[in-house]
């Protein structure tokens, strides 16, 4: 094998006149983790469809543990778990059931299913509610329950669709810690994101995907990397300001700084140079501009984005 | 490769594990109703409403019997009735468990591609003895007798669900094409009526105008209320649309269970 456990290319997929997928390529090695890092609509739950088999691509290629999503899906599902972008999981059923189902499904022995469905409840902290019909679960039980019931066969690739959507700050640091554990145990992990901070903290490898296309890929700091490494914000104490300092800014950087479209107080430009922050710092306190904010830092995940579709990650929504 | 162990060995599917996959599917079903047994009200409260109203309401007026002789008439085919909108469930189950992301949960399964399919139309198996059981306990408690023996009833019942299983795949087609359960329900009740209600269920083909009674012998229901009227009652002919209706069940499974299925598969 070719210490890829999932390796797609030049997938195309089309609905009708759009274009799902327009030549995707995305490659995640053995035991690490891809993140899939798109706005709404950018194809990524179009790719993991293609990849878990429940679509066919209209054109290129996958392979998923060595096999072909298209010609070998049976050995590909035996392989792999899949958590959608909604909770997968019966609301009249208890969540021991669930499992239960998931398990008499891969032909475990009644007694093995229902062991594992206990092991499952207690790994994911749902020991108590197992018994309890899911309709009664919070929106991060459910969550962890589908990941559970994802995890029933003990895949060696998990693909998680948008795991953390709509999770309150506290069940998604839940669930990145499970998916953490996972990668410990050796679970290869695809998983798609339109959180940056999520793929920034989980993945190995992230490929950015836009009008199904791959536009960027790399490891977190790579991307980084491509859109000037450093990043100079700058707060005036006075909007009033802002003219001004954008013009020290623009002058000692060599490129006019923007302001951010959801916090217009505060400049941001890509500096390549570390000289500029100190000429900036110089050049506002003999213009007796106060700052409330200064500071130089490691570009966000969502500044690469906007510096490589044009358009913000999250906008589109 | 990272060494895991397989605990589920990539074997090819073949009829039995494909028959085993439908019935833990089918365990499903059961299960969900032993949970919410108020799923049974609407397949199990329908048909007495509809043998109270019909018996006590228009009896008299439809068919000029007395109102013992239009319960004999009439329960045969409100037990047909009965199957007709029960198996709609099928479709409306299918239809959730598409929109609620189920379907994919098991279609990602190594499993037999066909077993969400047949474990779903199994399960409803239970429905329907459920509903034909609680209507025949009421009619006869309203003063029904099965005239013609036990072998007889049973070869009725057979065939009833014979049919119901057969049009599942009609609403099971319609569960995979339509976008909510609602809309399936209103395309039921659609479908549905005019099948149930233009046919021989209520009153005898004969006492309708001539355009209507072409629809009435034509349609399904016709020959399989005749059959089940025949078989529970013991007068009539039996064989003959006996024959028009196991034709139909054959009929409707071999055109819309293999649709139903390339549709499913095609939802790739």
């Amino acid at each position: 094998m070719s210490g890829y456990a999932v390796e797609a290319k030049g997938l195309v997929k089309r609905f009708g006149k759009t274009k799902a997928l327009d030549g995707v390529d995305l490659a995640v090695r053995q035991g690490t983790v891809l993140g899939v890092l798109g706005p709404n609509g950018a194809g990524k739950t179009t790719a993991v469809r293609v990849l878990t088999t429940l679509i066919r691509p209209d054109a290129g290629e996958a392979q998923v543990g060595g096999f072909d999503v298209r010609h070998d899906a049976d050995r590909v599902r035996a392989l792999i778990g899949l958590t959608g972008q909604y909770a997968a999981v019966d609301e009249d059923l208890t969540g021991f059931e669930n499992l239960v189902l998931i398990g008499r499904l891969l032909e475990l022995p009644r007694r093995d299913a229902k062991r594992r469905a206990g092991e499952l409840l207690e790994q994911f902290d749902l020991s108590d509610a197992g018994r309890r019909s899911v309709k009664t679960y919070s929106g991060g039980m459910r969550r962890r329950l589908d990941l559970a019931a994802s995890l029933v066969s003990r895949p060696e690739i998990l693909f998680l669709d948008e795991p953390t959507t709509g999770l309150d700050p506290r069940s998604r640091g839940e669930v990145w810690t499970m998916v953490r554990n996972l990668v410990a145990d050796g679970v290869t992990v695809l998983l798609t994101t339109q959180y940056l901070d999520e793929a920034d903290r989980l993945a190995n490898e992230i490929a950015v995907i836009d009008h199904g296309r791959v536009i960027a890929s790399g490891t977190p700091s790579e991307l980084k990397a491509k859109v000037g490494g450093q990043t100079l914000d700058v707060r005036p104490a006075d909007p009033a300001d802002l003219p001004a300092v954008s013009e020290i800014v623009g002058k000692a950087v060599g490129t006019v700084p923007s302001q951010r479209a959801d916090d217009g107080g505060l400049l941001s430009v890509p500096v390549e140079d570390d000289d500029a922050f100190a000429v900036v710092v110089g050049r506002l306190r003999e213009e007796r501009i106060a700052v409330t904010e200064l500071a130089l830092r490691l570009a966000s995940l969502d500044e690469v984005f906007l510096a490589l579709t044009g358009h913000g990650a999250e906008e589109e929504n | 490769m990272v060494a895991i162990a397989h605990p589920v060995p990539a074997r090819r599917i073949n009829p039995v594990r494909a028959l085993r996959h439908s019935f833990t599917l089918a365990w499903r079903a059961v299960v969900k109703i032993r949970h919410n047994p108020e799923q049974l009200l609407d397949v199990s409260l329908q048909p007495i409403i509809f043998l109270t109203m019909f018996v006590f309401l228009f009896g008299g007026a439809i068919a000029g019997m007395s109102r013992h002789q239009y319960l004999q008439f009439v329960l045969p085919g409100i037990t047909v009735q009965t199957v007709v909108f029960a198996s709609m469930g099928s479709g409306i189950n299918l239809n959730t468990d598409i929109t609620k992301g189920i379907f994919d949960r098991f279609r990602s399964l190594p499993i037999a591609r066909s077993s969400p399919l047949t474990g779903l139309v199994l399960g409803d198996v239970v429905r329907y003895v459920v509903s034909m059981g609680i209507l025949l306990a009421y009619g006869t408690l309203l003063g029904f007798r099965f005239h013609n023996g036990v072998l007889p009833v049973i070869g009725a019942v057979a065939l009833v669900m014979a049919f119901a299983l057969a049009l599942c795949w009609v609403w099971v087609l319609l569960g995979l094409l339509v976008k909510t359960p609602q809309s399936l329900q209103g395309l039921g009740f659609v479908v549905g009526f005019p099948l149930t209600f233009g046919s021989n269920i209520f009153t005898q083909t004969v006492t309708l105008p001539g355009w209507l009674q072409a629809w009435v012998k034509v349609n399904p229901i016709t020959a399989l209320t005749d059959a089940t009227r025949g078989l529970m009652l013991g007068t009539g002919p039996v064989a003959t649309p006996a024959w028009h209706a196991i034709a139909w069940i054959v009929g409707i499974v071999v055109v819309f269970a293999p649709i139903a299925v390339t549709v499913y598969r095609r939802k790739s």
